[in-house]
């Protein structure tokens, strides 16, 4: 077995396909994860998400493409790789009657070096469970524990199954804060997650992943860039026709796209001249509708979706 | 890696498989020991099939060769043995399914041998505990055992074999049925084991049907435990069928026991 280099990259997926009866899961799904770095893996419920991270896990063996993480071969290395790597399961993962922090230190002791169990206890605000056995736990409680257990063996890489998913704003944001004095203590993270503002706030890259594949990969910055093309969000004070998006890009031509991202909302994506603002306004008097705001504004990673997405489902 | 050293710092390790296996034992047996059904189960079940047989065994009209507390005994320490390494272990083991904590034990250092031997720890920790509380009932109402000097290692022997054949069992059975049909499954078994299966009442006192109950593994330890505590004798053929029994449970417990 060679010795792994500093240099791998923490995750190697290169054509992964996996299928459960007929329903394909994951297909040919690639992505690179550099070490040191907080990627995020962006899609829908059903995505393929999950049945990757678990492949990456050694709970799934990958029927076609190959899967390395720090080098190995999760599957035929995997008790090599287990005591380097954290997880963070979707959910579940405790005795039923076990107390939260009693669940902690029992995984604690699984390790050699383990982060102290106050710590983590302190951090994500685990005392407030006390007594509690876990199957009577909140949603948002046994999250935490879930990622304490993920993170109390000081692992270098970390998969973050939906970490924060059912956790109230002050949790989720105690959460974004260690996940990045993670990064900063050199530990690799892998987070799945739905929400577009946490791949944006934490991610050092993002993959968006639809039907199994990665559609778009980059840094936030990347992907929400504009490239010499202006994005235009037109919010109007009534309900738009149906008929609006067609119209509107009838009326600015052949080179833009408009998405519909919600009854009142519109985006222009077109090229980067004043005319294209003068035009939209003018199409607002035609229509007769009254604009409550229109704006030269940064594309969101929600509108990169929403565009990626939109694309594939009206071919 | 570069940055500051923190809390967080990459140390990954497994502990030794020693100390793991230990931490696994005392986290089984802490969650046993709280659970009040499962001490029902450990202990008071068999506790008052000891007192009641022993108090009624004359109303009752049982023709046993001997005091009743010393036929009596032997089988109740049987059915502690398979009350916790069957019916506990399958019940318990069904809602670790349930509840993830297989899987999530599975991405920890823990290698499965280590939750085997943490689980079969907790088995022989709580059947002490149980053989305690039960023997010192037992004295109470004039227990006078006669093991001669290989009644003790014959008593080890049976309770090891019949250890290994119930919990193989019950880990098939949890690994196959959804948690609550555990539940159920593990414990309607208990009680026809415990009415009909030869593990209390020796199995003379079942007549005919007698010699067809001894291929069971409850009759099968039943007898092994009276031969070793009544007369200090070994029961050849009972050791041998919880051998067998262990050979196909161990079987049916790798071909169908899942972790998810």
């Amino acid at each position: 077995m060679p010795a792994p280099s500093p240099l791998e990259p923490a995750v190697e997926i290169t054509g992964l396909v996996m299928r459960y009866g007929d329903t394909v899961a994951v297909d040919g799904l690639s992505m690179r994860v550099e070490r040191g770095s907080i990627t995020a893996v962006l899609g829908p419920n059903g995505a393929g998400k999950t049945t990757t991270l678990e492949t990456c896990e050694g709970f799934r063996r990958p029927q076609a493409g190959s899967v390395r993480v720090l080098g190995l071969d999760p599957v035929r290395q995997r008790r090599d790789l287990l005591p380097r790597i954290g997880v963070m399961l979707q959910s579940g993962g405790a005795w039923s009657g076990i107390r939260a922090e009693e669940m902690l230190r029992h995984v604690a002791a699984l390790h050699a070096h383990p982060v102290p169990v106050g710590l983590l206890v302190e951090r994500l605000g685990l005392d407030e469970c006390g007594r509690t056995p876990y199957r009577r736990l909140s949603g948002g409680q046994q999250q935490r524990l879930g990622l304490a257990m993920a993170l109390v063996g000081r692992p270098e890489l970390v998969f973050v199954d939906e970490p924060t998913a059912g956790m109230d704003p002050a949790a989720r944001r105690t959460t974004w804060d260690l996940l990045t004095e993670l990064r900063g203590a050199g530990v690799t993270i892998v987070l799945t997650t739905h929400y577009l503002e946490e791949a944006e706030r934490l991610a050092d890259q993002v993959h968006v992943v639809d039907h199994g594949r990665v559609i778009a990969s980059g840094s936030p910055f990347e992907l929400t860039r504009s490239r010499g093309r202006a994005t235009i969000r037109l919010v109007v004070t009534e309900p738009f026709p149906e008929s609006a998006p067609e119209s509107l890009r009838r009326a600015l031509g052949e080179d833009t796209e408009v998405t519909q991202i919600n009854q009142q909302s519109l985006l222009v994506t077109g090229p980067a001249d004043a005319s294209t603002l003068a035009k939209v306004s003018a199409w607002c008097e035609e229509q007769g509708v009254l604009p409550e705001s229109l704006t030269l504004a940064q594309r969101t990673l929600e509108d990169v979706f929403l565009q990626l997405t939109g694309r594939e489902l009206s071919p | 890696m570069s940055g500051p050293v923190s809390a967080f710092t990459p140390a990954p390790g497994a502990a030794p498989l020693s100390r793991q296996v230990r931490v696994q034992t005392a986290t089984e047996c802490r969650l046993l020991v709280r659970n009040g059904e499962q001490l029902l189960l450990a202990v008071v079940i068999p506790v008052l099939a000891l007192v009641g047989g022993v108090l009624g065994a004359r109303s009752l009209g049982l023709d046993l060769s001997r005091e009743p507390v010393d036929v009596l005994t032997p089988g109740v320490l049987a059915l502690a043995v398979m009350s916790t390494s069957f019916t506990s272990l399958a019940i318990a083991t069904g809602f670790e399914r349930r509840y993830g904590l297989l899987k999530r034990l599975g991405a920890s250092p823990l290698p499965r041998v280590g939750l085997l031997l943490g689980k079969i720890g907790a088995l022989l920790v709580v059947q002490t505990g149980q053989f305690v509380v039960i023997g010192a009932v037992a004295l109470g109402l004039g227990w006078s055992p006669d093991p001669g000097p290989f009644g003790l290692p014959l008593t080890v022997a049976g309770v090891l074999l019949g250890t290994a054949a119930f919990a193989s069992l019950g880990l098939a059975l949890a690994g196959t049925l959804r948690a609550e049909a555990t539940l159920a499954a593990a414990n309607l078994v208990y009680l026809l084991l415990l009415m009909g299966g030869g593990v209390v009442l020796p199995r003379s006192s079942y007549g005919a049907a007698g010699d067809v109950l001894q291929v069971l593994p409850s009759a099968a330890l039943g007898d092994v435990m009276r031969a070793a505590l009544v007369d200090g004798s070994a029961d050849l053929s009972g050791l041998l069928v919880l051998l067998v029994w262990a050979a196909v449970g161990s079987v049916l417990a790798g071909r169908y026991f899942r972790w998810e």
